[in-house]
């Protein structure tokens, strides 16, 4: 029998990581839901977005600086790869911009290994403070992460409900064609959109960055993470993929109680086969009429 | 498009004929290198094709083609380690028969599933098999892998001896070969054209009252059967079976060949999978272990100016 304590602090674990994946993961939803393009690059966004992060980090010093500085890097960085690979895409079998998208991963990626070296880099923790939770000392940043995640993804409703480059991305959802008729710049949507799923996806890695350590390769690990946690939720449904998130890293938290973490991310990977069998449309929709 | 098999144009069988010619006096020509490089084209070239029944001739898209490639490595080395004296045609069998397990299970569940989400969970079946792969030690030795000897060259009654390269190169050779005839054979059969019929319109298909289903669960489990024999050209060649060929970069290398290739030419993926594996030769001069860099910038290229690929033009022809 595992004693409460242990589940306590996986469950805390578990909805920490959750809202990591979460921001990522709406990121994805996000470029997905608008433009139908599977991005198979997105893990390396993240994964640039963290080294982005401990560059500018060594160079000023404050994490916030570095936080901002590599939202602002990848979502310049999104948007250039959006306008010369995704836009003349627009229109051809969705499937092509999955093979687009995982050849700019594969560059990406190895230009991480290039420019940065096989050696996981740190990023410190801007604070470092400790509070006692049974027998183990917990983390303060671990619970900030969860909180910035949630205002980012707040935010991101908030601009998509109210705003009015949020009303015209909602529109270019509903009906591109019509959204052009009526003077939304259509091709400016899609590009702005891609470069706030990276911007989202830089965030979540330099805030990841300081329980792991950077390195190259943690991008395809989470690419297909937020795959899964997209699937799960329902595609292109941003609070499906938040529930998603939250469900799938609990379930993994536990499950590493018993199994090693590597074999603990087969139960995600069930739960995808499952629902694609029984609920293709997602877990955390309402029933389609 | 309309004649097939063996009546197609003499002009299609001249050219078979002339490559096959070559890729047969290759090995006695070039050096050592360069021999090696060729097989090892062959092999990919296998699981180039292997894949290019699902991309180029159904319109699924399979990110796990190293589920199937891995699990004929896999098949090969339990066999040559655990029964009796190393046996060529039963290291063979085994690996076939681990390849056709694994895709009858992954065709069962991926093909209730189109497009992207077919990608997906293909690409999710690999990572599953790999990490079991990767850390159930004990059977599969883990990050290590197995390895073991080379099992002797047999045709019962007819030839028996070591593997030199030239035999070798001859074996693999001739596996691709009948492989790329049976494929070609299976695309062309009334079955084949349901598969491209799916491929241009899966509704229409299913309105004429084809069972699209189960004729994708087929070309699943075919195509896994053939990468699973690529996956046992390369075990016998290498002499080992590792996880690194169960992990996904496997499965995104096979896309890449057709990409590059032409999808649905059968052709086209082995000229992709040589024309890769030159680039790969060619970069990883300057660039020792970042030549994806320049290759994967030609690919995204590729992939947005000439979705065709190198052969896509001779499409027709190679269909005929």
């Amino acid at each position: 029998m595992i004693p409460f304590d242990q589940l306590l602090v996986q469950a805390i674990n578990g909805i920490v990581t959750g809202m990591i994946l979460a921001l990522v993961a709406s990121g994805l939803t996000l470029i997905f839901g608008i433009m139908d393009v599977v991005n198979f690059a997105h893990g390396e966004l993240f994964m640039l977005g963290a080294y982005v992060g401990t560059t500018i980090f060594v160079t000023t010093g404050s994490f916030w600086v570095a936080l901002l500085g590599a939202c602002l890097t990848l979502a310049a960085l999104g948007a250039a790869l959006q306008i010369t690979t995704l836009r003349p895409l627009l229109g051809r079998d969705p499937l092509t911009t999955i093979l687009a998208t995982f050849g700019i991963s594969l560059v990406l990626q190895n230009y991480a290994l290039w420019q940065y070296g096989p050696v996981p880099r740190k990023i410190t923790e801007p604070i470092t403070g400790h509070f006692q939770l049974f027998h183990i000392e917990y983390p303060w940043y671990r619970l900030l992460i969860a909180l910035l995640s949630a205002l980012i993804i707040g935010g991101l409703w908030l601009f998509m409900k109210y705003g009015t480059y949020g009303i015209w991305i909602r529109a270019t959802t509903q009906d591109r064609l019509m959204a052009s008729a009526m003077g939304i710049p259509v091709p400016w949507v899609h590009t702005g959109v891609f470069a706030i799923g990276a911007a989202m996806a830089a965030a979540s890695g330099v805030l990841f960055g300081p329980l792991v350590g950077v390195n190259h390769a943690m991008g395809f690990d989470f690419t297909l993470r937020a795959f899964v946690v997209v699937v799960v939720g329902g595609m292109g449904n941003l609070g499906g993929s938040i529930l998603a998130s939250i469900f799938l890293s609990l379930l993994e938290a536990f499950a590493s109680l018993w199994v090693s973490p590597a074999q603990a991310v087969i139960v995600s990977f069930v739960v995808l086969i499952l629902t694609l069998l029984f609920r293709p449309t997602g877990l955390f929709v309402p029933t389609p009429k | 498009m309309t004649r097939r098999g063996l009546a197609g144009p003499a002009g299609y069988w001249v050219g078979f004929v002339v490559v096959l010619g070559l890729l047969t006096v290759a090995p006695l020509v070039l050096p050592e290198f360069w021999r090696r490089f060729v097989t090892e084209i062959l092999i990919w070239g296998l699981l180039a094709m292997s894949s290019d029944l699902l991309i180029g001739y159904t319109g699924m898209v399979s990110f796990g083609h190293s589920v199937f490639f891995g699990l004929g490595m896999y098949g090969t080395a339990a066999a040559l380690l655990a029964l009796g004296p190393p046996n060529l045609w039963l290291a063979l069998a085994s690996g076939l028969v681990s390849a056709a397990v694994v895709a009858a299970f992954v065709a069962y569940f991926a093909t209730r599933l189109r497009d992207i989400y077919f990608a997906i969970t293909t690409l999710v079946f690999s990572q599953i098999f790999y990490v079991i792969i990767f850390t159930w030690t004990d059977v599969t030795g883990g990050e290590n892998g197995l390895t073991f000897s080379q099992p002797p060259f047999s045709l019962p009654g007819l030839w028996s001896g070591r593997f030199t390269p030239v035999t070798l190169h001859w074996f693999v050779l001739a596996v691709v070969t009948l492989s790329y005839l049976g494929l070609r054979r299976i695309t062309q059969s009334p079955f084949g054209m349901v598969l491209q019929s799916i491929r241009e319109n899966e509704a229409r298909t299913r309105a004429i009252g084809y069972h699209v289903e189960r004729y994708k669960i087929v070309a699943v489990m075919l195509s896994g059967l053939f990468a699973g024999l690529a996956g046992v050209l390369y075990a016998i060649q290498n002499k080992f079976a590792a996880p690194d060929f169960v992990l996904f970069l496997v499965s995104g290398e096979a896309v890449i060949f057709n990409v590059m290739g032409g999808m649905g030419t059968l052709v086209g993926p082995v000229a992709g999978a040589a024309f890769f594996l030159v680039l790969r030769e060619a970069f990883s001069r300057f660039f020792p272990e970042y030549y994806l860099i320049p290759v994967g910038v030609i690919f995204t290229l590729m992939v947005v100016f000439l979705p065709q690929g190198l052969l896509g033009f001779l499409r027709r022809r190679l269909n005929a």
